[in-house]
């Protein structure tokens, strides 16, 4: 395809050099430096997509982010959704087609990287126009540090669409030496391709980097594709420029409609004729300049439409170019079908649209005024005013760190731009303390034409019939003045609410072009000032930013850390199954070929009750207090007495909140009078240091006494089951394990082949154990030795899921799993474990609560199915039968749920521990639980099924 | 995202730092002896205050240390945080009472 739009000379594409790319199934050419649209609508196309409910034709309307048609699809090099061919910088082998408004997103994984770089300065600026530039170099040459930012492939902003002098020369040769005097300062940081999407408290400010999408199939495979920047600036200037405002009409969304400034920037940067015959309707002395340009470019421009009736000074200026000048008109509606064939011109006299008629065109420029860019500031919430003059909001308040300059601030001549730049950039400097720079040299700009003052029109009163139905105000939602006008009907009278009845703002350009005019007109119709209405909350992101941008190297394995004892090779290569267990990998089972789950925990399980079994503990939390005043913390925390515990000894504890409900539970070994080695649970540890710093920082700072996570320290391996006495025995022949002279709950430390070993009699399971503890750099070789020693007794390593049987069988509660923050000590039949000496412990007078009384509270039971064979589903709910059988009307009353549920080899049969209401009262009864669609009755028992005497601790 | 001062370690990111609700609501000196209103409103109220609220917070991810400090909770900023052993009494609050718990 060729490119008949292309101009014969100018832009800023490499015309050396062409790209062919596809859209839509059909192949085009371009040259670097183009976007998508530029060079689709050089080979002539305008419409690129249908609109996402009436499924009319859109085009491209705009030059850049603010564009409202062109919606594309991204199919080669990687499917990617919902981008604007404006956005989109062409490159050879680029596949895409238009879409009907939504998109579609890849079915494969990206493979791409992404990164995020956090990065710090004195001086932010965002956007690298005439005022972004200036600041930033009164900021360089000031020796600040300093980042500058800006959204487009190459610096200059406004100045890349026009033909502005500076200096007597063409302004992007200044441009080019700033760009030039930035890069040589080593405190500066330029990006481009770089938009800054959200800015938030203290000069906090994510922006996007795409650092090779513009090189499609060469992109470096090991170059982040898009990178967040993390600037944290002690002061951001915003120079983000401004958005034209189109003015709404019938008939407004069709091809060929176009922003005044974007036909420009499509001329003068890529060097392409929107159209042959051109009509531009204005209110506002901007859009002369591209029907003068356009006309010079030989495009017929058939008439200036000026909707104010005196005009404007450049009329003369048109008229002697031929250009015929229409002032005190509108444009009312366009006809065409996939692209505008005529532009209905009428005469508009105080508000009255008069009788029209057409002028051919195939393309109609549009300008209804400029909106700032306000979006950064107002993200910092920035207080916005609506400026009567130039129909836009603008910054109301000076913001702690962030200051907006340029047209962003309404300043919208190049010389005002360069001068603020300067000046916003001093004053931010001098509110930092750092000098200004002395010799700060701004080029030199002619002299403004003072332009005339622009008309605020928001909409053209439809004379075509649709009674607004075809006005378009959001094209991406397809919603009109009508439906504006059906909002205000309907009685809503707030701006938010408007914008969420009509759905205007809330598409991907998140109303760049429609929400200034969503605010004019339903000020219009509702008859207050724009001030009133106000506008919607401006959010971050300024653009659309990919997920995987956002998620950055945090995905996959990367996204949580993973934690694993130092025994995780051993796990791994016995063919462990492992389970996350808060951020811990732990084994669940170590299956043997043939096994599943199931018959693998059964196996492990018995070996644990009849022979030996070993378990890598290492998760649990451990937590090493130490001080004179450790033992009275530990009073203070745990509910029963840990002062009395005896230097060598272990003890059961139990922390409550100060609501009385369990928090943690585990046991405590004294190692010294000031010093005491705390289990958590492996979920609970982080929690529970938190929980001991709070309360020692900040109720009782007069306690002598730190608390240190030992976690990572030491490895844990419970050898567990009657022959466990063997084992260790074995292992370490210098410790006397008979059970007079190594009791349970107590420790020892010992040694193995010189490395230190700490021995417990402590029992997750009942059965007779002892827990080693070794530093983790031996793990693996003390495990081993254990393994060896328990050979000869078929020492049988088991995973968490055995290790929950074998203590669910006992009754013992796992924290978190049997109890969810409303269970009490005495709910889990540990009454036991709240000492009655202590006048108070944290928990303590919340057990005297009324509702803490009730013996209909829920308690911690064990459940039998009656058919020994139900495993009880985890969650399910308890429910009673009336006597006669029949299940009560609903709402069935639920009396608990099932907390744990196993098979157990022990007993031959399934069994749960469940939370019941009365459950201690209600031993030997039978409830139900619904299971698939039928009741599954069980009996209620104590909640210790194996070895209720306890009788085989001491083996 | 704010940049928090913690007053030992200066300003750092906010998701350093962890909430710690209302300040000044002191553990009850005879916890035995407060009627269970009086202890459900130690336990369960706070006041949920529009303005500048003493707050406690922790450097959770830096020194963990707990801080004191008065913020505005319509505005997010922070006026000024204290250390818990800075003698000056705490902006907007009466100086908290000493606590103690049986022991």
């Amino acid at each position: 395809m060729t490119s008949p739009f292309r101009t014969a000379e100018g832009g800023r594409i490499d015309r050396g050099t062409t790209l062919e790319f596809t859209f839509d199934g059909q192949t085009h050419t371009g040259h670097p430096g183009d976007t998508l649209a530029s060079a689709l609508l050089a080979s002539g196309r305008h419409q690129v997509a249908t609109s996402v409910k009436l499924g009319r034709p859109r085009g491209i309307a705009a030059a850049w982010a603010e564009d409202p048609g062109g919606l594309v699809q991204i199919e080669e090099p990687f499917p990617e959704p919902m981008l604007l061919a404006t956005t989109v910088e062409l490159h050879d082998g680029l596949v895409a087609h238009g879409l009907p408004g939504q998109g579609r997103l890849a079915e494969i994984s990206d493979s791409a990287r992404y990164d995020a770089v956090h990065h710090h300065v004195d001086v932010l600026v965002v956007g690298a126009g005439p005022a972004g530039l200036t600041a930033a170099l009164t900021a360089a040459r000031s020796g600040a540090r300093v980042a500058l930012v800006d959204e487009q492939s190459e610096a200059g902003g406004s100045l890349l669409g026009g033909t502005d002098r500076l200096d007597d020369a063409p302004a992007l040769e200044w441009v080019a030496a700033a760009v030039a005097e930035l890069a040589g300062h080593p405190e500066v940081l330029h990006l481009q391709r770089t938009t800054a999407f959200g800015s938030y408290d203290d000069g906090f400010v994510l922006a996007l980097e795409r650092r090779t999408d513009h090189l499609g199939t060469a992109a470096p495979r090991h170059v982040s594709r898009q990178r967040v920047w993390r600037l944290r600036a002690r002061s951001v200037v915003v120079a983000t420029g401004a958005h034209e405002r189109p003015v709404v009409f019938a008939d407004n969304d069709r091809p060929g409609t176009m922003l005044a400034g974007a036909a420009r920037t499509f001329l003068h940067r890529y060097g392409v004729l929107p159209g042959r015959q051109a009509v531009v309707f204005t209110t506002n002395d901007s859009a002369y300049d591209a029907a003068l340009d356009l006309h010079r470019a030989g495009v017929a421009v058939e008439a200036v439409v000026d909707a104010r009736p005196a005009g404007s000074p450049r009329r003369e200026e048109c008229e002697r170019a031929g250009i015929r000048v229409l002032s005190g008109a509108v444009v009312t509606a366009t006809q065409g079908v996939e692209r505008v064939t005529h532009a209905l011109v009428a005469p508009f006299v105080d508000g009255q649209v008069g009788a029209g008629s057409a002028i051919a065109c195939d393309l109609l420029l549009v300008s209804g005024g400029w909106n700032p860019a306000v979006h950064l500031f107002s993200q910092a919430r920035g207080r916005l005013r609506y400026d009567e003059a130039l129909g836009a909001f603008l910054p109301a308040e000076e913001l702690d760190r962030l200051s907006v300059t340029g047209a962003a601030a309404g300043v919208l001549d190049l010389a005002g731009c360069l001068a603020d730049g300067q000046r916003v950039a001093r004053a931010a400097l001098t509110a930092l303390a750092v000098a200004p720079p002395g010799e700060d040299r701004l080029p030199t700009a002619p002299e403004p034409v003072v332009p005339a003052a622009p008309l605020v029109l928001w909409r053209v009163p439809d004379t075509s019939g649709a009674d607004g139905n075809t006005s378009f105000v959001d094209l991406q939602r397809d919603a009109t003045v009508a439906d504006i006008a059906r909002a205000v009907g309907a009685g809503l009278r707030s701006i938010e609410h408007i914008k969420r009845y009509t759905t205007i703002g809330t598409a991907h350009d998140q109303g760049k072009t429609s929400g200034v005019l969503a605010s004019g007109i339903t000020a219009e119709l509702l008859g207050v000032p724009v001030q009133a209405t106000g506008t919607t909350t401006f959010r971050p992101p300024y653009t659309p930013v990919a997920f995987a941008a956002l998620a950055g190297r945090d995905r996959g394995r990367l996204f949580d850390p993973e934690r694993v004892t130092s025994l995780h090779d051993w796990h791994v290569a016995a063919g462990a199954v492992f389970e996350d267990v808060g951020q811990w990998k732990r084994p669940r089972h170590y299956p043997r070929p043939g096994e599943d789950m199931e018959t693998a925990v059964l196996r492990e399980c018995a070996a644990a009750r009849t022979g030996v079994g070993i378990l890598d503990g290492s998760t649990l939390g451990k937590i090493d207090v130490q001080g004179p005043d450790a033992a009275v913390l530990l009073d203070r925390l745990y509910t029963n007495m840990m002062s009395s515990l005896k230097v060598g000894s272990v003890r059961y504890g139990v922390m409550c909140g100060v609501d009385g409900m369990v928090i943690d539970d585990g046991t405590v070994l004294r190692l010294a009078e000031d010093r005491f080695l705390l289990l958590t649970t492996t979920g609970g540890a982080a929690k529970v240091l938190d929980w001991m710093e709070e309360w020692a920082q900040t109720e009782w700072p007069d306690l002598r006494v730190h608390c240190t996570s030992v976690t990572e320290q030491w490895n844990t391996f419970p050898v567990v089951g009657p022959r466990s006495r063997d084992v260790i025995g074995a292992l370490f022949p210098q410790v006397d394990v008979a059970n007079e002279a190594f009791p349970f709950m107590t420790w020892r430390d010992t040694a193995l082949d010189g490395v230190p070993v700490r021995l417990a009699r402590i029992s997750f399971s009942g059965e007779l154990a002892f827990e080693v503890y070794v530093n983790p750099w031996y793990g693996v070789a003390v495990w081993e030795r254990l393994l060896e020693a328990g050979r000869p007794y078929g020492i049988t390593p088991y995973g968490t899921e055995t290790m929950h049987v074998l203590r669910a069988e006992k009754g013992y509660p796992i924290i978190g799993q049997d109890t969810d923050g409303t269970v009490t000590p005495h709910d889990l039949g540990m009454a036991w474990a709240v000492s009655k000496k202590k006048p108070d412990f944290v928990g303590k007078r919340s057990f005297a609560r009324q509702a803490n009384q009730d013996p209909l509270r829920k308690q911690l039971v064990g459940l039998l199915p009656v058919d020994r064979r139900t495993v009880l589903p985890e969650g399910s709910q308890i429910v009673e039968l009336h006597p006669d059988g029949q299940l009560p009307p609903p709402p069935v009353p639920m009396l608990g749920h099932v907390t744990s549920s196993y098979r157990s080899a022990e007993l031959a049969r399934p069994f749960a521990l469940a939370l019941v209401k009365g459950g201690r009262s209600r031993i030997g009864d039978t409830v139900h639980v619904p299971v698939n669609g039928t009741l599954v009755p069980a009996e209620v028992t104590g909640s210790v099924l194996v070895d209720p005497e306890g009788a085989r601790r001491d083996g | 995202m704010q940049l928090i001062e913690c007053p030992w370690c200066g300003p750092r990111e906010e998701v350093e730092f962890h909430y710690g609700g209302q300040a000044h609501v002191p553990y009850p000196d005879a916890p035995a002896e407060v009627s269970d209103e009086e202890w459900a409103h130690y336990v369960f109220f706070r006041d949920n205050t529009k303005g500048r609220f003493a707050e406690r917070w922790c450097h959770s991810a830096g020194c963990r240390r707990w801080f004191n400090a008065v913020r505005d909770t319509t505005t997010y900023r922070f006026e000024r945080v204290q250390r818990l052993d800075d003698p000056e009494p705490h902006a907007t609050e009466p100086a908290r009472a000493r606590r103690s718990t049986a022991s």
